[in-house]
């Protein structure tokens, strides 16, 4: 997805040769991808629109930093703009009230509420030593107190006794009770799902709200949820009154606009999210990784910003010469190198690429790892100045001491001096594109063998 | 430009009702921007995702239409969708010939897959059908405890292994069971995954392998669970669960809240995969077949065809 917008922004700009502040038209036919990638990425639609704006605003007029193509220069005031809008990290669970605290598990069928009840339970008891009680108030599902009981078990969190036909008020009064009576510091209460028009359903939660009077009410959400995230967010804060979100199945691969949709509309932090089946999968939330998702990049601003702290632009100035001239030899390679290692590595730069999954198998097919790029390096080294400059003096004999001298074997070398025709034919093919193509090219012909 | 078309640029820039009269009067109109924009948000709005909003605006766009006010037009667009659906929109229809029609049910967490095989097996078996259950979530608390509830309702054995035993295993021996019990359809519910996860994705093409050891056209049908909230991630679980364990239809569930499921479209549209049934409701009579015209009055707010 991010592929698209990148290459998509990346048409825009290639257009518009000019560097410096960018204009109000560069802007808008950015944003306007920007809007396709947001939609795609399910964030709903009125919250784009206002998020449009506000990216407009901050966009038009700014100065371009060197190093970084207009296209990552919005991109990264779209990002730092998402990551704003997202809210500050790690907003804590409020337990500021008189024990036992209780708090309210809301949403939709088949969010995940109960699994994030345990979730909840097991984080409290391990990292904050907390005692809590978990009761599920949910009448309607079948065996949907039990599922809670079950869980209860496996995290060794106990769970209010289920007193068979019980209304959730009842048993919502009746387990504020135990967790008095009992010394509990903490009260989860599990709702049933409901829907946000059911009026029976969201009367009966703000009833339950009102007998207990729930120090935090989490929405619980999933994040794969579309357009509908608004209606959802909406009719639960409005009737019922939500203090923070939780965003579930984030390790899926949907890319969680729905995290943005329930911000805006809210207001409230989106407090934690789940990550997995197992009971401590379980994490604060970092707004930056979301931004990340929902524009589908990866942490290429994370990239961008290394680039901009590491790659000293005269080197690349001077490489850029070279290439034009159709020249390229071991030394750019081993500064090409050097300047990989320096931004966090193969599997550094890995982390913060797009469609990391695929590049990422290829990497594991081929054995690729960081070490590779340390011996290579060795190997370059190893070479005289002159066959550095002139591929052709490796004959088997130099080639064997080369090997020696880095510490690798033949073969080794031998994929180097692939490698590097490889890489030079490909830096005669675009040179004629200019630096950035040879760039990009330059560093993804590593990745090949 | 001709005195036609300055009469009518004339007429679009005014607004009162004679105008609109004259408009009638003089028959055909174009749709102006501002609706088709205006459709093209309540689409995505819908979940049909801004690519195919976009390319059905456009369909649109070319055309006249009489009055082409607000309501006409999007009936226009609904019978463009209604056309695009038409030929996904085909229920489950179990064939005698099998012995049992095995189908297994598949989603990730949370889609409804154990609500919906209890509510195909009442209405199986109110057709006079034998039906039986595999309980094959043998991953998620109580969610065997769930089916055999379900099973109760609906008067349909439920077969049931320990909590966490292989889901394969079972699903072998609940087609024995069916296979000696001349059992018609038996429904094997599955745990529930995200279509990312390798590993349990495995686990069901293993399910798909063991059970073909007793019947090599088993299962008759592999049906992928859809959440009408799922937004378009809706598209890469489709495409995963297809290729992984040839998922050949589609049941959308909880159409009975605000969301619309419009990016069955889009999948209509990608995959052309059948839509047997959806979901409207947590009564275990709650479950319709796909009408593709209701389906498109809803995605834009047009009451149901009478």
């Amino acid at each position: 997805m991010f592929e698209n917008l990148t290459q998509k922004l990346g048409a825009v700009f290639d257009r518009l040769k000019r560097r410096g502040a960018l204009s109000e038209a560069d802007v808008d036919a950015a944003l306007r991808e920007v809007r396709v990638a947001l939609l795609e990425a399910d964030v709903a639609l009125p919250v784009v629109k206002d998020f449009i704006l506000g990216v407009r605003m901050k966009a038009v007029g700014q100065d371009v930093i060197r190093s970084v193509t207009p296209g990552q220069m919005v991109i990264k005031i779209v990002h730092d703009h998402l990551v704003d809008t997202l809210g500050a990290a790690a907003s804590e669970i409020n337990l500021r009230a008189t024990p036992p605290v209780p708090i309210l598990m809301v949403g939709l069928q088949g969010s995940g509420k109960t699994t994030t009840t345990a979730k909840l339970a097991l984080r409290l008891v391990g990292r904050d030593k907390k005692k809590v009680l978990m009761a599920s108030l949910d009448v309607r599902r079948p065996a949907a107190q039990e599922q809670l009981a079950v869980l209860g078990t496996q995290a060794n969190v106990p769970t209010l006794p289920i007193v068979a036909g019980q209304d959730p008020v009842a048993i919502a009064r009746r387990a504020m009770e135990t967790g008095a009576k009992e010394g509990y510091d903490v009260v989860l209460l599990d709702t049933a799902g409901r829907l946000s028009i059911d009026e029976e359903l969201m009367a009966e939660a703000a009833s339950v709200r009102d007998a207990v009077k729930p120090a935090e009410t989490l929405l619980v959400v999933d994040a794969m949820t579309g357009q509908d995230a608004v209606n959802t967010a909406k009719a639960f804060n409005e009737k019922i009154g939500v203090t923070g979100i939780v965003l579930t199945r984030v390790d899926g691969d949907a890319r969680g606009g729905a995290a943005l949709s329930m911000r805006a509309v809210t207001g409230r932090p989106i407090k934690l999210i789940g990550l997995g089946e197992k009971l401590d999968a379980l994490d604060v939330f970092h707004p930056d990784r979301i931004a990340g998702r929902i524009l589908g990049m990866g942490d290429v601003v994370g990239l961008v910003e290394r680039a901009a702290e590491t790659v000293e632009r005269e080197d690349a100035e001077a490489l850029a010469k070279k290439v034009q001239k159709g020249e390229f030899d071991f030394d750019d390679m081993a500064a090409q190198l050097k300047q990989l290692r320096k931004m966090g590595g193969l599997s550094g730069v890995m982390g913060m690429l797009p469609g990391i999954g695929k590049i990422k198998q290829q990497m594991a097919d081929a054995k690729v790892d960081d070490r590779l790029v340390r011996r290579q390096e060795a190997i370059i080294a190893s070479m005289t100045r002159a066959e550095r400059k002139n591929v052709k003096l490796l004959n088997g004999s130099r080639r064997r001491r080369i090997a020696t001298g880095s510490g690798t074997s033949v073969e080794d070398v031998n994929r180097l001096v692939k490698q590097f025709m490889e890489m030079s034919r490909m830096v005669k093919q675009v040179s004629k594109l200019g630096q950035k193509g040879m760039m990009r090219a330059g560093i993804s012909s590593l990745f090949r063998r | 430009m001709s005195w036609f078309q300055k009469l009518k640029a004339g007429l679009q820039r005014s607004s009162n009702r004679l105008v609109d009269g004259i408009n009638r009067a003089l028959g055909r109109k174009r749709i102006d921007a501002a609706t088709l924009a205006e459709l093209e948000d309540a689409l995505i709005e819908a979940d049909l995702g801004p690519a195919v909003a976009h390319r059905l605006c456009e369909k649109l766009r070319a055309r006249k239409l009489d009055g082409a006010e607000g309501d006409a037009v999007r009936r226009a667009l609904a019978d463009e969708i209604s056309l695009i659906l038409a030929p996904v929109a085909r229920p489950f229809v179990p064939a005698p010939a099998n012995r049992p029609h095995v189908v297994l049910v598949v989603g990730v967490n949370g889609s409804g897959k154990t609500t919906t095989i209890g509510k195909f097996a009442n209405q199986l078996a109110a057709q006079g059908k034998r039906v039986m259950i595999a309980a094959g979530d043998t991953f998620r608390a109580a969610a065997i405890e769930q089916l055999r509830i379900w099973g109760e309702r609906a008067n349909v054995p439920v077969i049931i292994g320990a909590e966490h035993s292989d889901p394969a295993a079972l699903a072998f021996t609940a087609l024995e069971r069916a296979k000696a019990g001349n059992v018609d359809v038996l429904l094997i519910d599955t745990a529930g995954r995200l279509h990312n996860k390798a590993d349990l994705m495995a686990e069901l093409q293993k399910i798909v392998r063991v059970i073909r050891k007793l019947d090599e056209t088993a299962p008759h049908d592999t049906l992928l669970v859809l959440d009408a909230t799922i937004g378009q991630n809706a598209l890469q679980q489709v495409e995963t669960f297809m290729s992984l364990v040839a998922v050949n239809g589609l049941v959308v569930t909880k159409l009975d809240g605000t969301a619309r499921g419009g990016v069955v479209v889009a999948i209509a549209e990608k995959f052309a995969l059948r839509v047997v049934a959806i979901g409207v409701g947590e009564g275990i009579d709650d479950l319709s077949a796909f009408t593709p015209d209701d389906f498109a009055r809803g995605l834009l707010d047009l009451d149901a065809q009478p």
